[in-house]
């Protein structure tokens, strides 16, 4: 079976060590807070300029002050920081966030993703994504493995405009975990009960399959 | 109590004192996220003054009807140079028409372009965006094996700001994630005018906490403020 947005959540979360410093994209990889090991404790960055993001605020701690790159209403954790923009992209561009996990429309075999970006549609812009992918230590990309009509987004070559070039290692898809190097998608988990049939049909890039692919765990 | 030095108090008491100065065709740096930390008397004054040919350097444009949003109202806006848009309808359809032009600038790369101007420092190298449409046309060059992009700096006429208190002297004080672009904004106006929640007289802030430094700034007015929600999310 697929993985929902949830179990796709859960899988990242594995990823997470323990003093890491991640800034978290909207969709899926927001939702990968909710499942960040109980042993462990790491520190969301959030673009707009605050270290230490914590929950969304209950009716009396609501604040317009505090807000998330998404403009959502959230609350700061305990050892938190808050400071500008210039700052805050010192930190993503100078290498400084451990863990970048965004969404994407496509990913190719060289490490390119598209995810802002669909043309002769409105274009609303591409926000931190750009700084996002261009200065973090390690990225993460989870999105669907195929669109709704089946179509990979897993490719030789992205067709649409990038967002970055070279940037991707890691990719978390509803069916795989996968890497990307040697200008190929290595396949190195599937989903509980996914083959590695299903997985190949719906890659059209590259795929190196390994004798052995195991079950993701959760 | 001591005496403020009239050459230093900036603060000024109209909107129209405030803005005064601001003419069609000129370039304004705003700052804010969204709605939050947007100087909101001084976007209304500017609506006021019908201001037109407007190129406005925001990360947003507010929404339909607040914050920059409402400049949008009698087409004042010809640029914006922004990360993301779109969060309003007339927006879009000024976009669509050909009156509104937008020039999309990655997050990281305005704020950048915005405290680099301030600084004095025209332009500048980055990997952000190399590979991508926002590289292309651009001057690149490799350090050390990895590629970057020549990006220019800016400047504006005028930065409009919000901070939380402001002394007269024009030393800012921002509160929580309303501070945003507002410091690197400050920097880059030729005429930089800072709208304040509470305005203290010198000596009240303490030194070494001030965000944006009296120098930086030529107009300090009080000012009052809705402070919009734009997406209220409770803990369930």
């Amino acid at each position: 079976m697929a993985l929902s947005r949830e179990q796709i959540a859960m899988r990242v979360a594995q990823e997470f060590q323990d003093g890491d410093y991640v800034n978290l994209g909207i969709g899926i990889p927001t939702l990968a807070a909710n499942y960040v090991p109980a042993d462990i404790q790491v520190m969301l960055q959030s673009e707009n300029g605050l270290l230490g993001m914590g929950p969304n605020p209950t009716e009396e701690q609501l604040d317009a002050d505090m807000i998330n790159a998404g403009k959502e209403t959230v609350t700061a954790v305990t050892g938190a920081s808050i400071f500008n923009s210039a700052e805050s992209f010192a930190m993503i561009r100078g290498g400084h966030v451990d863990f970048t996990v965004l969404g994407a429309f496509e990913v190719d075999v060289s490490g390119n993703i598209a995810s802002w970006m669909i043309p002769n549609k409105l274009i609303k812009g591409m926000g931190g994504a750009m700084d996002l992918v261009a200065g973090a230590k390690n990225i993460i990309v989870t999105m669907t493995h195929a669109d709704k009509h089946g179509n990979s987004k897993l490719l030789q070559q992205c067709t649409l405009p990038l967002t970055g070039v070279n940037c991707i290692t890691r990719i978390i898809t509803d069916l795989a975990v996968l890497e990307v190097k040697n200008q190929a998608f290595y396949l190195s988990e599937r989903a509980p009960g996914v083959s590695v049939e299903e997985i190949q049909a719906k890659t059209a890039g590259e795929l190196v399959v390994p004798e052995h692919v195991p079950e993701m765990q959760f | 109590m001591e005496l403020v030095m009239a050459g230093f108090d900036k603060v000024v008491n109209s909107y129209a004192e405030a803005m005064a100065g601001l003419q069609d065709n000129m370039t304004v740096l705003a700052g804010g996220f969204g709605l939050c930390g947007i100087p909101e008397g001084l976007i209304t004054q500017m609506k006021l003054m019908q201001t037109k040919g407007l190129t406005i350097v925001s990360n947003n444009c507010g929404v339909d009807g607040f914050g920059l949003g409402i400049l949008l109202e009698d087409k004042q806006i010809k640029k914006m140079i922004s990360s993301y848009v779109g969060e309003n309808a007339l927006f879009e359809q000024q976009l669509l028409n050909g009156e509104l032009e937008v020039e999309l600038t990655p997050q990281g790369t305005l704020a950048e372009k915005m405290r680099a101007g301030g600084a004095g420092i025209p332009a500048f190298y980055t990997a952000t965006g190399y590979g991508t449409p926002v590289g292309e046309g651009k001057e690149s060059r490799e350090f050390n094996g990895r590629p970057y992009i020549l990006e220019e700096s800016i400047t504006g006429d005028f930065a409009i700001i919000k901070a939380y208190k402001a002394d007269r002297y024009g030393n800012c004080i921002y509160r929580h994630t309303a501070q945003n672009f507002n410091p690197m904004a400050a920097t880059a106006g030729k005429i930089t005018v800072v709208e304040v929640e509470h305005i203290v007289e010198p000596g009240e802030l303490e030194p070494s906490q001030i965000h944006t430094p009296g120098i930086y700034v030529d107009r300090v007015i009080q000012g009052s403020f809705e402070k919009r929600i734009e997406r209220k999310v409770v803990a369930k």
